[in-house]
């Protein structure tokens, strides 16, 4: 049994001006302990796939999704709003692009650790959570837990912050981690060193994970499986090695045509829009 | 050849509340006229300090900014500010929303006084059509045009007023990658039939070893290596600006070889 299990999945949102499509039939799973990439540009679709996963956009008025979600073989369509509010921040969690933002400014890190200690265990105390707290912050390379934890996030760099929602988001051992683009706000050594660690973790815990992201590097290196998403249709998925090394499709083609390697060459100069683009999904290994 | 901009001893210092931040130390540095110099590093490397100083929106705390061999004053006069401009990061808060893209470019033209008046609604013609849009795209605003598109509108607007030196201030790093290609080739096709001068400043090493002619590293405040953009990907000189190269996210076997390479070297 899958993670996540997402089959033909369509996303449409009523506007005054009538019906926008978004999501052309989305499938895509994603295994136990398995990394699996949705890469794609801005307005392609992949983070409101994940907004559907997490079971946010069933409750937006105005959207219409059909399709199935699995989650540990449980449709999620079928759950109440208050069984999928059960799920977030337990069983599933997510991390964003920035950290900053995504922590209260006005309290400091150790009751903001409690509250997300507290949707597994009631009632914490806050001395059981400032100890597993610890543990946890020790699991992401932060070597002064204590003084993390009486700081405010203001105080914290940015990579700190991140290592703070990282620890965060694994505190409660979820079978599935949403990463939407995780460290886009961060520099590029930072960046490295964030990865390195989430994956280490991962691997650690057995926690599957939907990365997504628009930077094909950090794609390459962080995920099992890339499904490369355009204008809300998966055009190619397979084993990340086989998508990257032998790119069957017009789109994921141009993507990496157009990323500027470090190694020079020049930057061929290609059409945004092509009908090429739309040319019907290549799957690697036969299964989406 | 005189170059166009020479920074002498540039130090620049900010003072918040009872301590003070060197943001940027001694800077000492000659951009050759035609020359695309990328200014790289990491946040709070004094990046866009530089930036800053280079436009005069901010003044020198020590040393002095020469450009085409002259002193420049910290009040700069309108030949100044025409030429040299800036192009920001994110085009749709760089335009006036109000404002339709050809009455943002005439703004320019009038402010300058570029043209007669009667000439100026052909020089926005021209304008877009030199940033590969088409001249009726004058009467759209800015939320109707793409981020691609908006980014070409802010170069057009840039070029307006005859500018000889340009700062780009990470001018595709809001786009989508294939967006960024185009837009880099625009500015690539730009500089050399105009003799352009940039200073492009950003923190993405793929996009500096395709578009440079030279780079300079900076990181807290100091340049740690200046070199041409070759030299500096294949036999960088400084501890940083390894570690820098060797934290890129690539996507082929050749960058990873390279890029495990130089890493090896620390």
């Amino acid at each position: 049994m899958s993670t996540l299990d997402i089959r033909n999945l369509h996303l449409s949102f009523k506007l005054h001006s009538g019906l926008v499509h978004v999501l052309h039939g989305i499938s895509l799973s994603v295994a136990k302990g398995e990394r699996v990439a949705l890469v794609g540009e801005s307005g392609s679709g992949k983070s409101v796939t994940a907004r559907i996963v997490l079971g946010l956009l069933q409750e937006l008025r105005g959207a219409r999704i059909t399709g199935h979600v699995a989650f540990q073989g449980q449709d999620l369509s079928a759950l109440s709003p208050r069984a999928r509010h059960a799920l977030r921040g337990t069983a599933m969690s997510m991390i964003f692009q920035d950290p900053t933002s995504s922590l209260n400014p006005v309290y400091r890190i150790a009751p903001q650790f409690r509250e997300v200690l507290a949707r597994a265990t009631p009632g914490i105390s806050m001395e059981a959570a400032r100890a597993r707290a610890t543990t946890l912050l020790d699991e992401v390379a932060i070597t002064e837990p204590a003084r993390v934890l009486d700081s405010y996030p203001f105080q914290l760099s940015g990579g700190m912050n991140q290592r703070v929602m990282i620890a965060m988001a694994l505190a409660n051992r979820p079978a599935l981690l949403l990463a939407d683009e995780p460290g886009t706000a961060l520099d590029v050594t930072v960046q490295a060193q964030t990865l390195d660690l989430m994956r280490d973790l991962v691997a650690q815990h057995g926690t599957s994970v939907l990365f997504i992201s628009h930077n094909l590097g950090v794609v390459r290196e962080f995920a099992d499986r890339t499904c490369v998403i355009y204008k809300g249709r998966i055009v190619e998925s397979g084993p990340t090695e086989a998508v990257f090394e032998a790119p069957g499709h017009p789109y994921t083609r141009a993507l990496m045509a157009a990323q500027p390697r470090i190694t020079g060459g020049g930057l061929p100069e290609i059409a945004e829009a092509d009908s090429r683009f739309l040319a019907s999904a290549v799957i690697h290994g036969g299964l989406a | 050849m005189t170059p166009i901009l020479q920074l002498r001893s540039l130090g620049k210092s900010f003072v918040t509340g009872n301590h003070t931040v060197q943001a940027l130390t001694n800077i000492t540095l000659d951009v050759a006229q035609g020359e695309c110099l990328a200014i790289v590093g990491e946040s709070g490397s004094g990046k866009s300090t530089l930036a800053n100083l280079v436009l005069g929106l901010i003044t020198p705390s020590t040393g002095e900014i020469l450009f085409e061999g002259a002193i420049l004053p910290v009040r700069r006069t309108l030949p100044h500010r025409q030429a040299i401009q800036l192009v920001q990061q994110n085009p749709a808060s760089a335009l006036n929303p109000r404002r339709s893209v050809g009455a943002s470019l005439r703004l320019a033209l009038d402010v300058h006084g570029i043209g007669t008046p009667r000439e100026r609604p052909d020089l926005v013609a021209q304008l877009l059509t030199d940033v590969g849009l088409p001249a009726a795209y004058a009467s759209r605003a800015p939320a109707a045009l793409s981020g691609g598109q908006r980014q070409r509108i802010a170069i057009a607007r840039a070029l307006a007023c005859q500018s000889r030196l340009v700062v780009l201030d990470e001018p595709t790093s809001a786009l989508d990658v294939l967006v960024q290609a185009q837009v880099l080739h625009l500015l690539d096709r730009l500089r050399r039939a105009r003799g352009l001068t940039y200073l492009f400043i950003t923190h993405d090493l793929g996009v500096v070893r395709n578009i440079a002619t030279r780079v300079a590293v900076f990181s807290k405040g100091r340049m740690v290596e200046l070199a041409e953009t070759g030299a500096l990907f294949t036999a960088p000189g400084d501890p940083y600006t390894r570690r820098l190269i060797s934290a890129v996210p690539v996507i082929t076997k050749e960058e990873k070889i390279m890029r495990n390479t130089l890493g090896g070297l620390q």
